[in-house]
């Protein structure tokens, strides 16, 4: 970096203009993100008459009724357990039964692939809630009924599009030459793949695998109709969400958001931590 | 491994697992959708095709796709292309803007309703700065392209990090030479976006559109909560025909519509955006 | 990769515990507000030794699961509630006969739709409601000259909202036209009965084009946002309306909240009486129950006196057997409560039946009702023209099931005929 020493006035100036607007499009945007959920806050932490009211304040007044009222539910850790169980399950099946696929999408020419790759979009072109009803009665019959993994693996259903595609993505970004090297370097298409390859996907991996997490987290229908003792928090309290009075609407749908987001929070390095590796 | 087959090895869990908890399901059902009140027939398809909500929901739905998913994409480019510029902080901003991704879409529903209301924040902030009177009734079926607005609008909120993460993986894929080669020849940001970014980007750029226009068909609980009986779209209808009407004949055969009008766009997308074999440098 | 190992033991952590209940699982469409459901556990259903697991769903959820267990021919669900509609789309030979068990509501009428047409209970009648009208009080100076609140027409009605909405420049009456609004009531057991005496057989007639005319009078001072409304509780509660019309417990909250601010009051009349209609929900078992004895147990129960009184405060829906009120109910039980009794006890009163013999068709008679209203009244289009229209479909909705007529439309023979 040599521009320090040549820097014009003309230059910096439209650099620093530059700068400006690049830092206040990022605040923007961020803002734009931020600013509804901070009003769902607002309104979790206000009581229900504030919750009712107008004009309604933008600074919340840290009432904790509604979301007591949630504390004291029967069965919520319950249901968040479940939860937790089945996001996970969702997570780790689509990743490692979608990854080799999308590996095979991107590095191979065979007999069926678009059939395949078609396969694969039109399982979320159909409505879940018109296959709930053979499924259930396959789950019924097989004993998978009302357990946390008969329901992970519809979720899987849902994220292996995102766990094929997404890799297949990201494997097709990556050169083949690169593969190429590392065998001619001794390494077996295994070792290639495990040595070269898969840390640079890695960031790919963790992103399907937040896919996964969050489709299965908010997925309610197929869960309010395949667990019955093991009901899911989506099931049990986002299916009736739609017809609780506001404040309740608003402290549920908070509920809802946190275990998500601190999911998300958690893995989020994982996602860019291998950031660059190819070219530094 | 002999490597002819071995793509096979790798896509049989795959298949195997679609076959059993998708296809099997779903041939089930969509079965029912050529059965008629006398056997065989396309008397279901004949019916919601000539059911005079029909036309409505699905303009409505090609309506909406058609506005949301380039804005999704041009602004998920945009914030992926400044993520990647970034230095200090990048994790936290991606973070924020990835926040939408855990929130699902009756709960977004819940949240653009209390701004859009009637006594929601929208107009307790307009009438605080002293922009309106008193309350404006934006989602009325008088302001239909508000009522419009506002659902784009969620949609955008609720939706674009789907593709920002998926862009974002695949730009941190790209080799930084080429932009420092670029730089070097004096290429304008500008120019780098549109010679290195945007082709380099093809294979993420190609699933990101194909997985956001399938969902954006399948499109229901945002505008359910927003636009309410004002804007029918056709994931509605289909559930209206399978609770409502219990008529999941009838269902079916919407869905394979809505079916096929994803798949033939997913072939266009496929056409505009082909990735070449492995790509290579 | 993030640690798998760590995840992998927080997952053995989770899995090892598969709960073993014996409790009676009652799967039902009603009490879903969450507030109802934790009142339903906990003061309705914590009195019944045995222990219920009270699950309230949607009723896509509700149904696709129970289809299952009938598929399948085996499941969970131990007793079922839900309307008198749900049941009614369900095949008769799904449900067990429930005649031995002794009990019944105290009305004959209810007793025959539980019937749903064959020779004895499908059903037991467990709970019922009304919809009546409700009004912020702030709206009462605003009442047309004469008339009296407890016996409005559907001229005063208007006439009330048209002043309401010229006094304070926005449209303040309140109508639930959402999707998950419960509209098609209004039309089928309020308007047409007031105005045509009849839903059926009038359908297309002269007098139901003054009821469309009326309505869509009735729609110019109604809060343009309607289309959003499904619990007009929350425009009550908000102020976006004033005068409102809903379903009995769909107002609760308000009253719960805020009960010296509004008041509940009967169904306006029009020229043919003041229709209104009812709400009946129902306790059934199905054939595939694992655990018959607790399910009738539980169905016995729930038709307790005490129960039913327990259930009133619990869902704002009113006991089918024979009670003494207490005095200590909620202001939204003791204003509906009065609200209904007004309506019935009407010199002008036009009770109607709920629609009955329509099996699984039950959806497509009220997509008639709803699709008249969003031609006539949202597009605007003609109403003579969208009801000779529509008359096509309900006359073969009526034809294909063969449906006598109900009240207030007169008997039939056979299926009911459009006239």
């Amino acid at each position: 970096m040599t521009d320090a020493a040549t820097t014009l006035v003309d230059q910096s100036r439209t650099r620093s203009s530059g700068r400006w607007l690049y830092a206040a499009s990022i605040t923007l945007l961020c803002a734009w993100v931020i600013v509804p959920l901070y009003l769902l806050l607002i309104n979790t932490l206000s009581a229900p008459e504030t919750v009712n009211s107008f004009p309604k304040s933008f600074i919340p007044e840290f009432d904790l009724g509604s979301l007591q009222f949630f504390a004291g539910f029967r069965g919520m850790l319950e249901a968040l357990r479940n939860s937790i169980v089945v996001a996970l399950l969702t997570m780790v099946m689509s990743v490692l039964i979608g990854a080799p696929a999308g590996y095979a999408l991107s590095r191979f020419e065979f007999r069926g692939k678009e059939l395949f790759r078609m396969l694969i979009l039109l399982t979320r072109a159909f409505p879940l809630p018109l296959l709930a009803l053979p499924l259930a009665v396959l789950f019924i019959r097989t004993g998978l009924d009302d357990t946390a993994f008969g329901l992970a693996l519809v979720h899987t259903t849902l994220a292996l599009p995102f766990a094929v595609l997404i890799t297949f993505s990201l494997f097709s970004g990556i050169p083949v030459e690169l593969e190429e090297a590392a065998w001619t370097l001794g390494c077996t298409r295994l070792t290639a793949f495990t040595k070269v390859v898969l840390p640079l996907i890695l960031p790919g991996i963790t992103a399907s695998a937040i896919f996964a997490f969050v489709i299965s987290w908010n997925e309610v229908f197929a869960a309010a109709v395949l667990t019955i003792e093991n009901r899911t928090l989506t099931a049990f309290l986002l299916q009736t969400l739609g017809e609780a009075p506001m404040h309740l609407k608003f402290a549920g749908g908070f509920i809802l958001v946190v275990p998500a987001l601190i999911f998300i929070f958690a893995v989020r390095k994982y996602l860019f931590a291998m950031w660059g590796i190819a070219n530094r | 491994m002999n490597a002819r087959l071995l793509p096979y090895v790798l896509i049989l869990p795959v298949t195997l697992f679609l076959g059993v908890f998708f296809l099997y399901p779903f041939v089930l059902v969509a079965k029912l959708a050529f059965v008629g009140s006398e056997g065989l027939s396309l008397e279901n398809f004949r019916d919601v095709i000539s059911y005079w909500k029909f036309p409505i929901s699905l303009k409505n739905t090609m309506l909406l796709a058609a506005v949301v998913v380039p804005v999704q994409l041009a602004l998920a480019l945009l914030m992926a292309t400044m993520v990647n510029r970034m230095e200090k902080g990048r994790d936290l901003v991606l973070y924020i803007w990835t926040i939408p991704l855990g929130i699902s879409d009756l709960a977004a529903g819940i949240i653009w309703l209390a701004i859009f209301e009637q006594s929601g924040f929208l107009n307790s902030m307009m009438t605080g700065l002293g922009l309106s009177d008193g309350p404006v009734n934006f989602l009325s079926y008088q302001n239909p392209g508000i009522v419009f607005l506002a659902i784009a609008l969620a949609e955008i909120w609720r939706a674009t990090a789907i593709m920002l993460v998926i862009l974002v993986a695949g730009i941190g894929l790209i080799p930084k030479e080429y932009y420092e080669a670029a730089e070097v020849f004096g290429a304008s940001p500008w120019q780098r976006f549109r010679r290195i970014t945007l082709p380099m980007l093809r294979p993420s750029l190609q699933t990101a559109l194909i997985l956001r226009v399938v969902l954006a068909f399948e499109v229901f609980a945002v505008v359910a909560a927003l636009g309410g009986t004002l804007f029918p779209v056709l994931m509605g209808e289909i559930y209206a025909y399978q609770f409502d009407l219990q008529n999941t004949n009838a269902a079916a055969a919407l869905a394979l519509i809505v079916l096929a009008i994803s798949v033939v766009f997913t072939l266009i997308i496929l056409r505009a955006l082909r990735v070449p074999k492995g790509a290579t440098i | 990769m993030f640690s798998i190992k760590s995840l992998a033991a927080t997952a053995a952590i989770l899995f090892t515990t598969a709960p073993l209940q014996a409790e009676v699982l009652f799967w039902s469409t009603q009490a879903r507000p969450v507030e109802e459901a934790q009142a339903m556990r906990e003061q309705v259903l914590s009195g019944f030794e045995a222990g219920v697991d009270y699950q309230p769903n949607e009723d896509g959820p509700w149904l696709t699961r129970l289809q299952a267990e009938l598929q399948a021919g085996s499941g969970s669900i131990d007793l079922l509630g839900a309307l008198h509609g749900n049941f009614s789309a369900l095949d008769p030979e799904t449900l067990m006969d429930l005649d031995d068990l002794g009990v019944a509501s105290k009305s004959e009428t209810f007793n025959n739709l539980a019937k749903l047409g064959t020779d004895s209970l499908q059903y037991i009648p467990w709970m019922q409601a009304s919809y009546i009208m409700a009004a912020n009080k702030e709206a009462l100076p605003y009442l047309p000259e004469g008339a009296d609140i407890d016996a409005l027409t559907y001229d005063q009605l208007i006439a009330w909202s048209k002043a309401v909405h010229e006094a304070t420049g926005e449209a303040k009456f309140g109508f639930p036209a959402g999707p998950k609004g419960l509209k098609h009531r209004f039309f089928q057991g309020y308007l047409y009965p007031s105005y045509t005496n009849g839903v059926v057989r009038t359908f297309a007639s002269d007098d139901a084009v003054v009821a469309w005319e009326k309505f869509r009078e009735l729609w110019e001072h109604t809060n343009p946002a309607s289309t959003n409304f499904s619990f007009m509780q929350e425009q009550l509660l908000s102020g976006d309306a004033w005068i409102v019309f809903d379903h009995t417990s769909r107002l609760a909250q308000a009253f719960n909240e805020r009960p010296d601010d509004f008041v509940a009051f009967p169904a306006p009349s029009g020229p043919t009486g003041r229709g209104f209609m009812p709400v009946l929900a129902g306790i059934a078992i199905p054939k595939t129950v694992t655990d018959a004895e607790g399910a009738k147990a539980l169905l016995a129960y729930m038709l307790k006196p005490e129960t039913q009184i327990a259930t009133l405060k619990a869902t704002n829906f009113f006991p089918v057997v024979d009670v003494d009120l207490p005095d200590d109910l909620p202001p939204s039980v003791k204003a509906a409560g009065a609200a209904v009794a007004k309506m019935s006890a009407a010199s002008d009163a036009n009770p109607g039946l709920l629609p009955a013999g329509l099996g699984d068709k039950g959806g497509d008679f009220n997509r008639v009702f709803v699709d008249s209203f969003e031609r006539i009244v949202l597009a605007r289009q003609d109403i003579r023209q969208v009801l000779d229209d529509q008359k096509g479909q309900l006359a073969a909705i009526m034809e294909e099931t063969g449906a006598p007529c109900w009240a207030p439309d007169a008997p039939s023979e056979g299926a009911c005929p459009v006239e």
